[in-house]
This record gives C-alpha cells, structure tokens and sequence, in this order.
C-alpha cells in the first residue's frame, strides 16, 4: 500500500523565545515492512541543525528556534510503499543487543499491578498466542481513552488507572512482555485508517522479540498485528526513546502545541 | 623505623637507604630540622595563597579545606617507573578497546569473559553510546590509575579512575612547591619534569578533535560551577593550558556545532574538557533538570561534531565488579598477560564468595562497585564490632553491590614530623593522556599518602594528604 503523510507539529510561544530545542524522530526507515518513496523535513522559525542516527538506529534531527522566534513549525511527509507481513519485522537487529530490549525503563518498570496483568498469560506454550492473548488482557483491563494519561504517565499507573491511549498501551506491553522475559519495544509510526485522513495524534505499537520469527508487532489499542496500514517511525525501550518530538525551551511564558496529521492512501 | 615493621619502607630498608632515595637521603641527614619545619609551614602558607583547597563531601560544615602537603619527597627510580609507565600504558590501551567493544559489537561479552550482566545492571552504561564511535576512537583521554606497592616489585592495581580523575593539579603545585622552597635540592638530584602536563594535555586533547575542526582545535574546560569541590583544578587547568573556563550555560548549539559565547559573539569549539557528570551533561538525553550540562549535546556529539573528554559513559569500566576482570580484559584486547597485578577480589554477587567475605569481614576491605573516594567502604581490620556487624547486614541485603578484597600491606614513606622522619602509607595516581596517535604518561603523578599513623585511607576526602613524587632521570 502507498500511504502519503503529511504531518506539522508548531508549537507557539507566548512570549519570544530565547532559546529552544527540538529533537525531532521523524524519518522512516526502510525495512521488510516499508520502503520510503520520499520524504522531506521542513522546518519554519527554526534550524535544522544537525541529523545523526541514535543508539536505537533511529533516523534523529536537532531543530533550534530561531531567536525571537513566535512560533516554530515542524512539517514533515511523503510517501512510504507498505507491505503486509502480519507485524513480522524479522530477524533484524542493530548494535543494541536483545539483553538491553529486557531491561526495564523508568516508564515500564513493572509494579505489582503490572505483574499480575502479566501473569495472567504465562500458561501460555505458543509465544504468538501467548502475546495475542496479551494484547487483549491490556486493552480488556486499560481500555482506550483521551485524556486521562499524559507523556510522563508510567506503564504501572496507566494500569493503576484502567485507561490509556496508544502511548499507554505500547508502554505497559513491552513492560509486560519483559516481565515474561522476552525482549520488547516501542515503536511510534502513522496509521493509515480507512474513512479517515485527519488525525490527532501519531500512533504508537510495541513488538516483542519471539524465537523463530524475530520481532513480531503488537497494537494493544487495536487489537491486532500491524499490517499495510501501518507506518514505522521510530523505535526504542519505551515512550521517551521513541518519541517524535521532544525538547526543551528557556524563556518565560507558556507555549501551546497544534498537531495537524494527515494519512491517506 | 620501618625495618621491624611487616610494611615495604620504600625509604629505608634493614639493610639501609634504598637507592632511589640516597641521594635524598645525604641531603636531608644534613638539614636542619627547625629550618625544615618553618619550610613546611610555608608550604602551608603558599598553597593557602594560591587557592588550592579541598571541598569535603559527606561533612557537615564543608567548609573548604586544605590538602596537607608533606615535604618529604615519594622517590621512583627511572627502572621502576618505566615498568610502572608500561603497565599503565598496557592497561589503559585495554580500557579504551574494552569501551568501544562493550558500546559496539560487545565481543567479549559474546565469548563469555566477562559476564553480560555486569554490564546490563551497570548504572554507568550509557545507551546512547550504543553503536558509535567517538572522533579519533578516544574513550579515555584522561586516565588516573590508583597503584599501590606492597614490596619492592610488588605493584597492584587498585582503581583505573577512567571516569573523570582529579587530582593532577595537586601533582602539578608540589613540584612547584617543591621547586620553590628547595631549589638546591634539584640541582643536585636530577628529577624528571612534570610541568609539561599542561601543554601535553591540550596537546592530546587537540589530537582528539572532531574530523570537521578547521585550523586549531578549540579547545573548553566545561565546570559545574565555583560550588564544586573541584572547581580549583578546573580553573588551574584551563589557566595552564591557556584556553577558556566555561559553565554550559555559556555553550549552546549553532550551525550544528557547539559554540561559546565571547565577548565577540559565539565560537565553535571542537574539544570540551569536561568536568561534569555524564547525569548532568545533557538534559535532553539524562538529568532534564540538570542546570549543568548542554541540552542537545549528546546529538551534536553523536553527529560527530564535538569532542568530549571524557567520553560520556566511561564509568563502566570503573565498576569494581568490572575491575575484577581486568587481567582478562587486559589479555583479551591486548594478547598480553597483565603488566600490572590486580587486587584479588572477592564478588559478594558470588554465593561462595559473600560466604567467605562474611566469615573473614574483620580482615577485609569492602567496597561498594559503584563508589568512589573512599566513601561507604568497611575496612575491616580498622573498623569496631559494630561497624562490622552494620556491615554485615548491608552486604546480606544487597550481596551484588559490593566486592571484598584482603587488606593489603601498603607500602610506606616517611613523613616530616617534628619528632623526625615516620613511615606512613601511600599510594600513586600516574596519569595517563590518551590522544589517537599515543599514550602520554606524566612521570610519577600524585602520591597520596594518609597522614595517620597506621592507617591505610589515602583519600584526601578521609583526611589523606599529598607529597611530590619524584621520577629520576637515571
């Protein structure tokens, strides 16, 4: 599948900035699942300065806002070709070894609550159906909603809570699936949806690490494995290391953030 | 003296003078004691002078403190320090190929030397070193190696120090101390030089810079800031050097690069000497509270366009846990058998071995793998029933976060008293700089030796002072 995204983050300042930064993860990489037919990143009131491949092999950009600056605007987009391999990524791996992807982060280290969410499928002898079931366990006991979580909200409290959006579910699954002691991950990307080209957000999945196959993805928030519709991003241990924006700003005031995201076929 | 004592006396011997120290030896028979000792009070005076003071941590008041200075010079000969340089050289090449390994293709964990999981639990591994390279392949450029001796070819390892070693200014202000108040003494006894380490280290840290510097590298000493213990030695060493003291609040990102804000608008630097901890570098990728660091820094880094000395994540080989390794690591990188030996150490991770360390706690020294400085260490043979017995239950609680190693026997060197010369305990800290094409190591380093009778705490933070260490030239 053909999947065209057009996505712009612009952040407006109250105040003049003095100095901001932006990293930016919002570069698809080609895989088994994707091809990138084209692909640009334009940025209005600040500078790309610099792009560099993170430890996770993610594609990353520095932005800095202009000085003075009342708004910055990032827009990315192109065309990524897709193919269905029912979330199969495979036996594809960088310098990160598979040890790393079991350690927990600050955001999926698994409490109590956590724990016993995981337990619930460990009778499980087939790892595929194990994680299926996995899958359907979160979204049954944190079902989706808006709102409720924010970026710093852990995979334990999401669970403590019993809501969440993508970010939440793709947290507590790799939290879960290291608890099992497999090695997982999070990965943030864009999904094509039938019916509907405007969106609000990114979307967010994990994979797991599964003997034979490799990694296998998993979206909790829709229940199933990715497939064409589906765009990869970024990957890394958790909602921070992939995120595909995150900064930082010195300056007085407030700023507000409009994201304007279209997928379509 | 020390001839009836079981300690290794470098000075005197039962069979007299040892040679390094002969020529020492004559002159001081002849000194007056009294003039020596109005010499020592103005050492004293010189160093309250030039500012060089001491920031206690872990105390209460805190208030800033000098580093005793004793007169009585720690003597090398050229033989013995020219194996010690050897081994240090031999050692550091190791670390510097076991940290791209480990942030690499992590052979050696895949060949089973060492461990995987002291890596995985090692809170100074860095991820975002993972699969990278820094300018020149330089990890370490700035290595202070803990040796102690306990006989007269006995030379152990005690800590690499490949995280951020201090110290090298202390080095530095006795020889000229020395200089100062005994000239004669260096005309007579040849000594060899140690005032070129300011010159060689930004020498070494040039060679370090990043491919896309053009002309001179530019080269920054980046501190935490006048509240840090240490604050002195940066600013001596961005003085000695000649290149600038900055706080990250001075540095930001332009055109891709780091740039310093000047009194003509910003410059690019190539090379930052940094002085503060890998949490605080970046809050963009560590500490996002950290007031410290330079946001962004890691990516500018990562893009290959900033040197950073040292390497951030280097600490994974300070792990004393790691540190047990180091003779394998040491022959895996290197093909060669250790120069240097290593302190046999007991890992409390190990069922056996927190066993034998619990029966034999009275006879051992404790460390934490993370600590440093001298801080929540159990020495045994010097710690009461009840120290031992805390001990006890730390170590019963978290096995994994300590080794144990016997109490060694460190030599000692005379100490001016008032009553006269009087053994004390030492160890030495040589420096080595590391740049892409050598390894530089400054003749001798910096003896610390602990000013307590009987004690075997060296550390200035445990009330350790320092002597000059002289290296002959033959």
């Amino acid at each position: 599948m053909l999947i065209s995204v057009s996505h712009q983050t612009t952040y407006t300042y109250e105040a003049p900035v003095s100095y901001a930064l932006q990293r930016i993860r919002l570069q698809p990489c080609n895989s088994a699942l994707q091809t990138v037919r084209n692909w640009s990143i334009d940025v209005e009131g600040g500078t790309l300065e610099t792009r560099y491949a993170d430890h996770h092999g993610n594609q990353v950009g520095l932005i800095c806002a202009e000085k003075g600056a009342q708004s910055l605007k990032i827009s990315v987009g192109g065309e990524v070709e897709t193919n269905d391999l029912s979330g199969i990524l495979g036996k594809v791996y960088g310098r990160a070894p598979l040890w790393y992807f079991q350690q927990p982060t600050a955001l999926t280290e698994a409490g109590p609550l956590l724990s016993d969410l995981a337990d619930t499928v460990s009778g499980y002898a087939n790892e595929l159906e194990q994680f299926h079931a996995l899958s359907t366990a979160i979204l049954d006991k944190v079902p989706w909603v808006l709102n409720e979580t924010h970026s710093e909200t852990t995979a334990e409290e999401a669970v403590g809570q019993a809501s969440g959006v993508c970010q939440d579910h793709a947290n507590i699954f790799v939290a879960a699936a290291r608890r099992l002691g497999k090695p997982a991950r999070y990965v943030s990307g864009y999904l094509f949806m039938e019916g509907r080209i405007n969106q609000d957000a990114s979307h967010a999945w994990a994979e797991v690490h599964i003997g034979d196959l490799g990694w296998v993805g998993f979206d909790v928030s829709n229940g199933i494995s990715p497939d064409e519709r589906y765009v990869r991003l970024a990957i890394g241990r958790d909602a921070h290391d992939a995120a595909p924006v995150s900064g930082l700003r010195m300056g007085e005031g407030d700023e507000s953030l409009i994201v304007s995201l279209q997928v379509q076929q | 003296m020390a001839e009836n004592t079981p300690f290794f006396d470098e000075m005197r011997r039962a069979s007299g003078v040892r040679m390094p120290y002969e020529d020492y030896s004559t002159w001081f028979d002849k000194q007056d004691v009294a003039r020596l000792a109005q010499k020592s009070e103005e050492a004293e005076r010189f160093f309250r002078r030039t500012g060089i003071t001491f920031n206690v941590y872990g105390q209460e008041d805190a208030e800033e403190r000098l580093i005793p200075f004793d007169l009585v010079p720690r003597i090398l000969s050229n033989s013995e320090w020219t194996k010690l340089a050897r081994g240090v050289e031999q050692r550091v090449r190791a670390i510097n190929a076991f940290l791209h390994d480990i942030y690499n293709r992590q052979e050696i964990l895949r060949a089973g030397v060492v461990p995987r999981s002291l890596i995985a639990s090692n809170d100074a591994f860095l991820p975002q070193m993972m699969d990278f390279t820094p300018p020149g392949g330089v990890y370490t450029h700035i290595v202070g190696t803990d040796i102690v001796r306990t006989g007269e070819n006995e030379f152990y390892v005690l800590e690499d120090n490949a995280r951020t070693p201090s110290g090298v200014s202390y080095m530095l202000e006795n020889r000229e101390t020395m200089l100062q108040m005994f000239p004669e003494l260096f005309s007579q006894i040849k000594v060899q030089r140690v005032s070129d380490y300011p010159k060689n280290l930004r020498a070494s840290l040039e060679a370090s810079a990043p491919p896309n510097c053009e002309g001179r590298p530019f080269v920054v000493v980046l501190t935490p800031g006048i509240h840090n213990s240490a604050y002195y030695e940066h600013s001596f060493l961005a003085d000695q050097m000649g290149v600038e003291l900055v706080e990250g609040h001075d540095l930001r990102i332009l055109d891709g690069r780091i740039a310093v804000r000047t009194t003509r608008g910003y410059r690019t630097v190539d090379v930052i000497y940094r002085r503060v901890d890998d949490a605080f570098l970046d809050p963009l990728s560590f500490n996002p509270q950290s007031m410290l660091g330079v946001p962004g820094i890691m990516d500018i880094y990562r893009s290959g366009s900033i040197t950073i000395a040292n390497a951030p994540g280097t600490g994974v080989s300070d792990d004393k846990a790691i540190y047990s390794y180091m003779p394998e690591i040491v022959e895996f990188y290197t093909g060669e058998k250790a120069i240097l030996k290593n302190v046999e150490t007991h890992r409390c991770s190990e069922p056996d071995s927190l066993a034998y360390v619990l029966e034999n706690l009275s006879e051992l020294v404790v460390k934490e793998v993370h600590g440093s400085g001298g801080y929540g260490m159990l020495v045994g043979p010097a710690a009461s029933k009840e120290e031992i017995e805390t001990f006890r239950q730390k170590l019963k609680a978290r096995p994994a976060n300590y080794i144990a190693q016997p109490t060694l026997s460190l030599s000692t060197v005379p100490i001016f008293t008032e009553k006269g010369l009087a053994p004390r305990h030492v160890d030495l800290r040589p420096f080595a700089l590391v740049s892409p094409g050598e390894i530089n190591i400054v003749p001798g380093g910096l003896t610390r030796v602990a000013l307590t009778e009987g004690s075997l705490v060296v550390n200035s933070s445990q009330g350790g002072g320092t002597k000059d260490t002289w290296v002959l030239e033959s």
